[in-house]
């Protein structure tokens, strides 16, 4: 077997990708089926401001209104954000820290494979009798009581590809700790690695809430228990304090790598070493920390008692301060450094105002007797879009552009990377900059159209053209997507000349088994310490020997697959509260899951040990497989 | 390494292994005595109920260190980051369950 690309057959390419445990493929599917669900989100989104647009509009009925501001919310955190992250994360972490892949490539698979018919699930609702219509939110008091199976819908899928998410964290913790190369200690990894690190270790404690208050509120609606049902002894509070429990410390899953991915991009293109490398990791591990005692502070209007907000309030306010470190270290980065700019370092230079807007936005919030006017009003929604597109999509969309080299070996049309760049910013700040007015004038979220002079109609507008440059922003980059891949071009190791970790001693795409020999890391930013000593490769720490591989597998897909089945029986099952239950969802159930636990046998009986590459294959690969 | 290095490895071995025998089997004993202890607080009527429920919380708890610390080496080399998650995560818990039994169900 060579690492050379050979020209394969369209079947044989896409049962690579369904059985494949490899990281850097898996990355692929990630950015793959996250973009796909990117768009629909992005299109619902553009759905709702196009019903927003003028006062009365009738584009959608409040019904369809209810659950296409749902699904937007659903679809791009749970199935757009966080993908897209792993993508990256899938795509660099391991190569970071010098390791041949993660410490469980079945799993990693698997964790794919589950988030994505988790995510089929949840959108097959528009086709089989109604989306999800209580809010991304789903709070008990409301779901418990919603017309037909949308919020099923919302529980077994979030439930299935949020298996795949906990698993996929673990995963990353199991990788970060023990398979980093010899001489890379914590305090030398990229910061990417380490915010995917904090993150995934949010992902460990974070998840296990949310998988029980969805369980319950899935016992709710389809076997009969009352968790939620306050006319049963239930409590409907329980839920919003599960559901925040996991949804706060959930932000920050997803903008710790965001922060990560810039702390890659300013100093590779600042051309100097990251200011304050420790007092960045200091404040990653501190927000992480301190993101599991403010979820409250979603409730303070829902009557926790004065001394609870007050706790909560302050405890909020305190992430400022680590989140202020990390402000003004990417600044002192930035000052005094040969500043090249480039597609990733103007997303770079937009997200540290765009970001601290939204930031300080939150502080506002975080004062308990402020938030109760605020609380439910387009401010929040200006909030969150604010920290959410200002700081996690503009880094999924830079590390779009910084790692795609390294991804797929070509580089992104810089001159189209430009316009989208144009398009998106603007269109970003004209969508959400004047829904802060929209808020303070007492504009409240979640609904599905206003009456006219109010004060409402043109602010409305406004952020609704805004909404129509973002997508004009989008398509660019799609048109970017598709022309870099029709070229020919293929770019070197390091394609931005200034790479200054591991990744970037790689040929673009890297060979399957990453390095030839394990690297020596003999400091922080490796590469950039062996360039400057001008060498060509990293240090290796072993001699050149055969290097064992594991062996694909189609079994992730069929586990996922029996677990996506199941969920339809579960829906239909006869005890369920919508009525419509029939007995075969029992069977249905039953042999969903018996092809679940049947592959997870068949994985547990046989034995699979992988195979080793003889050294000379991969002599001969780095004779003729180079790339550059 | 020769024959005289590879017998005191062994003998070290030999050695340590007898000594976590020897506190396996302790704790064990512990731990049965434990359990009965609160069998007894639970049986016996003397006793009000806001006694017996903070021992048997209490006597739980030292249970979980016993399995933590003898039957899962915790404590041994190798284990400090495993501990510190597992430290992290029991924070966690308890900062949720406090804020619930202050907040929700006063």
């Amino acid at each position: 077997m060579s690492s050379i690309a050979v020209k394969k057959g369209f079947a044989s390419t896409v049962w690579e990708y369904l059985t494949t445990v490899d990281h850097k493929k898996i990355a692929h599917l990630y950015l793959g089926a996250g973009g796909f669900f990117f768009l629909l989100g992005g299109i619902e989104a553009m759905f709702i401001r196009i019903q927003l647009m003028k006062p009365q509009n009738n584009f959608v009925n409040e019904q369809l209104f209810n659950e296409i501001m749902t699904m937007h919310g659903t679809t791009m955190i749970f199935l757009a954000a966080m993908p897209l992250l792993f993508a990256f994360m899938n795509a660099v972490v391991p190569l970071q820290i010098g390791a041949r892949d993660v410490a469980f490539p079945f799993l990693n698979a698997l964790g794919f494979w589950l988030f994505f018919w988790g995510g089929i699930f949840l959108n097959l609702s528009w086709f089989l009798g109604g989306a999800p219509d209580a809010g991304w939110t789903s709070y008990a008091s409301l779901s418990l009581r919603s017309e037909g199976h949308g919020i099923d819908f919302y529980t077994l899928g979030i439930q299935i590809s949020g298996f795949g998410t906990l698993m996929s964290g673990i995963n990353f913790l199991a990788t970060i700790i023990t398979m980093r190369a010899p001489g890379m200690s914590f305090m030398r990894m990229p910061l990417f690695t380490w915010t995917t690190f904090i993150a995934s270790s949010l992902i460990l404690m974070a998840f296990p809430p949310l998988t029980i208050s969805i369980f319950f509120l899935m016992f709710d609606r389809l076997f009969g228990s009352a968790f939620f049902d306050v006319t049963m002894g239930g409590n409907t509070i329980i839920w919003e304090h599960f559901f925040w429990i996991f949804g706060h410390p959930e932000v920050y899953i997803l903008i710790l790598p965001a922060f990560g991915i810039f702390s890659e991009i300013i100093p590779t293109f600042s051309r100097k070493r990251l200011f304050g490398y420790s007092s960045m990791v200091f404040a990653t591990i501190l927000i992480g920390f301190l993101g599991f005692m403010v979820w409250a502070h979603h409730m303070f209007t829902t009557g926790l008692g004065n001394v609870a907000n007050a706790i909560f309030a302050v405890a909020t306010m305190a992430i400022a301060v680590p989140t202020g470190i990390k402000i003004f270290n990417w600044l002192f980065t930035m000052w005094g450094g040969s500043i090249k700019i480039s597609v990733p370092m103007l997303y770079a230079l937009g997200f540290i105002p765009s970001f601290v807007m939204g930031g300080v936005t939150g502080v506002m919030q975080a004062a308990a007797p402020l938030d109760y006017q605020l609380h439910d009003t387009y401010f929040i929604v200006a909030h969150f879009h604010y920290v959410i597109i200002g700081g996690v999509v503009f880094a999924i969309l830079a590390a779009t552009h910084f790692y795609w080299p390294k991804m797929f070996g070509k580089m992104l049309s810089e001159k189209l990377g430009y316009v989208t760049f144009a398009f998106f910013f603007v269109g970003f700040h004209m969508t959400f900059f004047v829904q802060h007015f929209l808020g303070l004038m007492g504009m409240p979220r979640r609904v599905a159209t206003f009456l006219p002079n109010q004060g409402f109609d043109l602010y409305n507008f406004i952020s609704s053209m805004g909404a129509f440059f973002m997508a004009i922003g989008v398509i660019v980059l799609l048109v970017n997507v598709v022309v870099t891949s029709l070229k020919k071009e293929r770019v070197g190791n390091d394609p931005w000349q200034d790479g200054r970790t591991m990744e970037w001693a790689l040929s673009s795409p890297p060979v399957y088994y990453n390095f030839k020999q394990i690297p020596l890391v003999r400091g922080q930013d490796t590469w950039w310490i062996e360039k400057m000593e001008g060498k060509d490769e990293l240090t290796p720490s072993e001699p050149l020997q055969d290097i064992h591989m594991p062996n694909n597998s189609i079994i992730p897909f069929f586990i996922a697959l029996g677990l996506f089945i199941a969920a339809f029986g579960a829906m239909y099952n006869p005890l369920n509260s919508v009525g419509d239950g029939h007995p075969m969802g029992t069977v249905v159930l039953i042999l969903g899951l018996a092809l679940m636990f049947g592959s997870m046998l068949v994985r547990s009986i046989r034995d699979d040990l992988g195979y080793y590459i003889p050294k000379e294959d991969i002599e001969n690969d780095a004779k003729g497989g180079k790339v550059s | 390494m020769n024959n005289h290095e590879l017998k005191a490895q062994y003998e070290y071995r030999k050695r340590k292994s007898a000594e976590g025998m020897k506190n396996q089997f302790i704790s064990f004993i512990l731990m049965i005595f434990l359990t009965l202890v609160a069998f007894l607080a639970v049986g016996y009527d003397g006793f009000p109920k806001t006694f017996v429920i903070p021992i048997i919380l209490l006597l739980a708890c030292v249970q979980v260190i016993f399995q933590l610390y003898y039957f899962m080496h915790a404590s041994e080399k190798g284990h400090g980051m495993v501990m510190l998650f597992m430290y992290s995560a029991i924070f966690v818990a308890f900062i949720t369950v406090l804020c619930f039994m202050t907040i929700i169900w006063w």
